[in-house]
């Protein structure tokens, strides 16, 4: 369903007024299609693998590639401000609906989410060539891709939830896929529990921001705007949520698990730690600027740890030398870049992050394919070995050239425009814009060196020491490299198709108002272009010094060791270490203790309970019409426990149970309960006859506790004791209205004919009740039959 | 270990107790008694037969394997249940017959429910006991 | 009566908790047994005393007289009483068994399930 969306979002409601364009329903029920259609593929991938072994990566590709066809079509409808809606009743108790929503930003998301997608399915079904576990890898890999569709079509806040802990889920399968290598499962976990811990921070937020606002839709939210930000629950919504977004995403002090995450095979490495799981919580930042954003405080976090994150990863890029870490740090870097535009919260920083959102997509995607293809080929990742690979792979290193001239932000590249964008944005910030402005020069004459030592030198350097003679990689592996790199090109030339179509939807849905971005390529010569010329100067000079920053590097990494990845170690080495300390106090085997734990537990908890909540005891009626033969049998009853604990014989014990039993069952007698006293003296007898026949065959009495013990378990029983009598004295001092038993009386008769109540209620009004208790007891007697009877014929005795 | 006297006693005793048993089953619906009761009158008979004359004497005064007992009462409750529902009713409601009967007054399904637990309740102890005894 | 009742219950949650305690096998049992009788004696208090009042609709009215005993609690342990046999002798035949097979009556010797 269309419907227009500016300047506010249309409910439901407003469905029906507005079917000014044809509408068929069909892009509404393809969006719920084309999320679970990968599911579907997902569960069918290995099949698909097994059927068409080398043909399955070109196959499984067709959805993606299928579902990018159809986001395509929506372009027009949504970049003339229009958006797709629908919704699906889930929990309607608790107000969940799986309901979904695409704008501009979303579109812009799922573009580049099937988009990528179809292009790394291809590439990973050659990088894989007959791994083993193709199959099961793709099954993550599509699983991941519809999660992160779901993740940013999402309109319900906690459906949206339930996709970012999918994306979570799928992410450590496939950062664990090579699960026999040791520092694959570590980093798996560590990506689990880092991302996993911010998904429940931003549970909770959402929960609160829905109980804030009322309402769990984020449609719903965003036509309320920033009336939110007084309301006593906006600081701790914007920490969890931020907490969600920086694990997610990154940031820092959580940006350690990114690289880690590179034990990942380079398919996955460049499908989720560039293109899309990382955004997302870029994605959710922006999702939630129009309602969260703009304060004092969104402002300074928001800057403060995109900056920081900016800097840090452009700094550590510098002297690595394995390639899937120099593009992890500049990821990490960019990341932070992103944070800290949408943090600024500017028309221009929006339209910048945008921008830099789809440019580095390109262009760090095509430069992870590109390591991953050097790696199959030549056997190593390390940039002081690679070298002279321009002349045996000639369509890669194109790719490669380009998409790090675009990183790096040479005109006429995509990443030029954005750099311009990304310099006046920031140089037009609303504070410190003179720091703001350094600080991502700095960081870009970084990413300068980084793009030449990823993209050029391992292609044009005289010197080389390969493990394997390089050959052109296969086209599956090509063709994904070489699309994105040429889409880099052709936005840069043709910057306004992009802008008008796709961005200014995408800017608009963020700024929650209509924003035309216009892009062009050339600007002229203006400060922001000397910025550009300094930085890639700059950036020149420390690329012919970055054998030198490298070993330097040595003392960065020192430094390092004290860094977030340490405090995460010490933390799980903590948490382990109590774990291991509270079982080895509490899971000790022994039933007496752990009875004892419960007894003491029950009776310090109602116990102090019962004191401070002040319970009066009142003794109802007194003593004074207790009649001499009620005293007596309650002085048996009490003579008998005393002699079942004290004796030494398992006859005198079962004789003191039995009078026990009898005074019971006389105390109900006396009090108008002859039902339950004849079932009582009919169960004793039986009982009498059990023990008859069973108490020679158990063992004796033995007294294994020693005399201390005793007087410790002898205390702690009366206690427990003491507690339950002054429970019934508390209950029996407050008057009752017992309205079943009123029921009961009234109904028995007239309903039920009959005039034995306990009976009726047995076999009627509860007859199911005692239905299931007699199938207890026929339950309890086959136990003992087969206790008895049937014994394993193999057993040792 | 035979006796004399318990043998006697329980050869008069023991019809004495199982008449008491439907006795008590029967009225219950309107009088202390009921299906449990009459149950455990029964098996207390049994066991005392039991250890009179012997187990195997006792299965075979009988006749069933008490574990069969125990699923031909809860078939009996169960179905005492169902015609409710052919009725249309929900599962469980009491029905009764017009005429009132002597001994036993109104006649319907919940008193038939009350013969399940009665022959379930005999089943199970008799399982326990003689399993027991014959260890 | 409620009160001297309250004492009882008292007594005999103190002695089955006491033998649940043990570290013998058989005086488990016993601690269940008395637990079973004072869980019962429990809620029928809980459901007030009254003498020579059951819960019988007289042959003349339609309906219980507003004075009689509660008969909800009542119906609770009347099966309660029953199956309370029947887990009763399971459990014997269980501890009977669990004494053949590991060979001890110290329940301080069934800390794992390793043989």
């Amino acid at each position: 369903m269309i419907l227009p969306c500016f300047p506010h979002w249309a409910g439901e409601e407003g469905i029906g007024e507005v079917s000014t364009v044809a509408i068929t329903g069909l892009e509404r029920d393809g969006m719920i299609a084309a999320i679970f259609s990968g599911f579907l593929l997902a569960l069918l991938a290995p099949t698909v693998v097994r059927l068409a072994r080398r043909q399955a990566g070109w196959l499984l590709a067709l959805l993606p590639a299928g579902l990018t066809l159809y986001f395509a079509r929506l372009l027009g409808p949504v970049s003339a401000g229009r958006t797709v809606a629908v919704s699906v009743p889930w929990v309607p108790d608790l107000g969940i609906s799986l309901s979904f929503y695409l704008d501009g930003l979303s579109l812009l998301f799922a573009l580049l989410i099937c988009g990528v997608g179809a292009l790394v399915v291809v590439y990973a079904g050659s990088y894989l060539k007959g791994h083993p576990h193709l199959g099961r890898f793709y099954l993550y890999l599509l699983a991941f891709m519809a999660s992160m569709l779901g993740l940013v079509l999402a309109d319900n806040g906690l459906t949206m939830f339930v996709f970012w802990e999918l994306t979570g889920l799928a992410s450590f399968l496939l950062i664990g896929f090579e699960h026999e290598r040791e520092s694959a499962r570590a980093a798996a976990l560590q990506a689990l529990l880092v991302t996993g811990a911010g998904g429940l921070a931003l549970l909770a937020g959402l929960v609160l921001l829905a109980q804030a606002s009322g309402s769990a839709e984020l449609s719903t939210l965003l036509q309320n705007g920033r009336s939110l930000q007084g309301h006593p629950l906006y600081l701790p919504i914007l920490l969890l949520v931020l907490a969600g977004a920086f694990t997610k995403s990154a940031q820092f002090p959580f940006h350690f698990w990114l690289p880690g995450a590179m034990e990942a095979p380079t398919p996955v490495s460049a499908y989720l730690h560039s293109a899309t799981m990382v955004k997302a919580g870029v994605y959710l930042l922006a999702r939630l600027s129009p309602v969260l954003g703009g304060s004092d405080a969104w402002h300074y976090l928001v800057v403060g740890a995109g900056t920081a994150t900016m800097l840090l990863g452009a700094l550590i890029a510098l002297w690595q030398a394995d390639l899937k870490r120099l593009l992890a740090y500049s990821t990490v870097s960019t990341l932070g870049a992103l944070v800290l535009l949408l943090g600024l919260d500017t028309v221009l920083s929006v339209k910048a992050a945008t921008l830099f959102l789809l440019a580095h997509a390109l262009y760090k995607g095509a430069l992870f394919l590109v390591a991953g293809v050097v790696d199959h080929e030549t056997g190593t990742r390390d940039v002081t070995r690679l070298g002279n690979l321009a002349r045996a792979m000639p369509v890669t290193a194109l790719a490669a050239g380009l998409a790090a001239l675009s990183m790096a932000g040479l005109p006429p590249l995509l990443g030029f425009i954005n750099k311009e964008l990304l310099y006046e944005a920031k140089l037009q910030a609303p504070r410190a814009a003179v720091w703001v402005t350094g600080a991502g020069v700095l960081a870009n004459v970084c990413l300068v060196a980084v793009a030449g030592t990823v993209g050029l030198a391992p292609f044009l350097r005289r010197r080389a020491d390969l493990p394997k003679k390089p050959h052109e990689a296969p086209p599956a592996m090509l063709l994904g490299p070489a699309v994105l790199a040429a889409m880099s090109l052709l936005c840069g030339l043709f910057p306004e198709t992009v802008a008008n179509s796709l961005l200014s939807a995408a800017v608009s849905a963020v700024r929650a108002q209509p924003t035309v971005v216009e892009l062009k390529l050339w600007h002229g010569i203006n400060p922001v272009f000397a910025l550009s010329v300094l930085t890639l100067a700059a950036g020149a000079g420390l690329f012919a010094a970055r054998d030198v920053l490298r070993r330097a590097g040595a003392l960065g990494d020192a430094v390092g060791r004290f860094g977030p990845q340490r405090w995460y170690q010490g933390l799980l080495a903590g948490l382990n270490g109590l774990a291991r300390a509270q079982t080895r106090l509490l899971q000790h085997g022994y039933l007496r203790l752990y009875l004892m734990t419960v007894i003491l537990t029950t009776v310090g908890l109602v116990g102090s309970a019962l004191l401070l909540g002040g319970g009066e005891v009142r003794p109802m009626g007194g003593l004074g019409d207790v009649r001499f033969h009620e005293w007596v049998i309650a002085a048996l009853i009490l003579l008998g426990a005393l002699m079942a604990v004290t004796t030494s014989s398992r006859l005198a014990a079962a004789a003191a149970l039995s009078v026990i039993g009898y005074g019971v069952a006389l105390i109900y007698m006396l009090f108008s309960a002859p039902d339950l006293a004849m079932t009582q003296f009919a169960v004793e007898t039986l009982t009498v006859i059990l023990f008859v026949l069973v108490v020679y065959r158990l063992p004796r009495f033995a007294a294994l506790s020693g005399r201390g013990a005793r007087v410790r378990d002898a205390l702690v029983a009366l206690l427990a004791g003491g507690l339950m009598t002054a429970l019934v004295l508390i209950a029996t001092s407050v008057p009752r209205e017992p309205h079943l038993a009123a029921f009961f009386a009234q109904y028995s008769w007239p309903l039920a004919k009959g005039r034995n109540v306990v009976n009726v209620i047995l076999v009627d009004f509860r007859a199911l009740d005692t239905l299931g208790e007699i199938t207890v007891l026929g339950v309890a007697a086959i136990g003992v039959y087969a206790l008895l009877r049937l014994r394993p014929s193999s057993h040792p005795r | 270990m035979f006796s004399l006297i318990l043998s006697t006693a329980v050869r008069y005793l023991f019809p004495l107790m199982l008449l008491f048993s439907v006795f008590l089953l029967l009225r219950g619906h309107n009088e202390p008694g009921g299906g449990f009761v009459g149950g455990l009158v029964v098996a207390a008979a049994f066991a005392f037969y039991a250890i009179a004359f012997g187990v195997p004497a006792a299965r075979r005064t009988l006749g069933v394997d008490p574990r069969a007992l125990i699923g031909i009462g809860l078939m009996v409750a169960v179905l005492s249940g169902l015609p409710s529902v052919l009725l249309g009713l929900p599962f469980m409601t009491g029905l009764w017959a017009e005429p009132t009967l002597p001994v036993l007054g109104k006649v319907g399904t919940p008193l038939l429910f009350d013969v399940g637990v009665y022959l379930a309740v005999i089943g199970v102890m008799l399982t326990i006991i003689f399993t027991l005894a014959e260890e | 009566m409620e009160t001297i009742l309250a004492f009882v219950i008292g007594g005999l949650y103190a002695a089955g908790l006491y033998m649940l305690l043990r570290r013998s096998l058989v005086k488990l049992v016993i601690g269940l047994a008395l637990l079973g009788q004072a869980a019962n004696l429990l809620i029928f208090t809980l459901g007030r005393l009254l003498r020579g009042r059951p819960p019988l609709v007289p042959p003349d009215a339609a309906a219980l007289a507003g004075s009689s005993a509660d008969p909800v609690p009542q119906a609770l342990i009347l099966t309660a009483i029953v199956i309370g046999f029947g887990v009763h002798a399971f459990t014997i035949i269980l501890i009977k068994r669990a004494y053949q097979t590991v060979d001890s009556d110290d329940l301080d010797d069934f800390r794992t399930t390793d043989q």
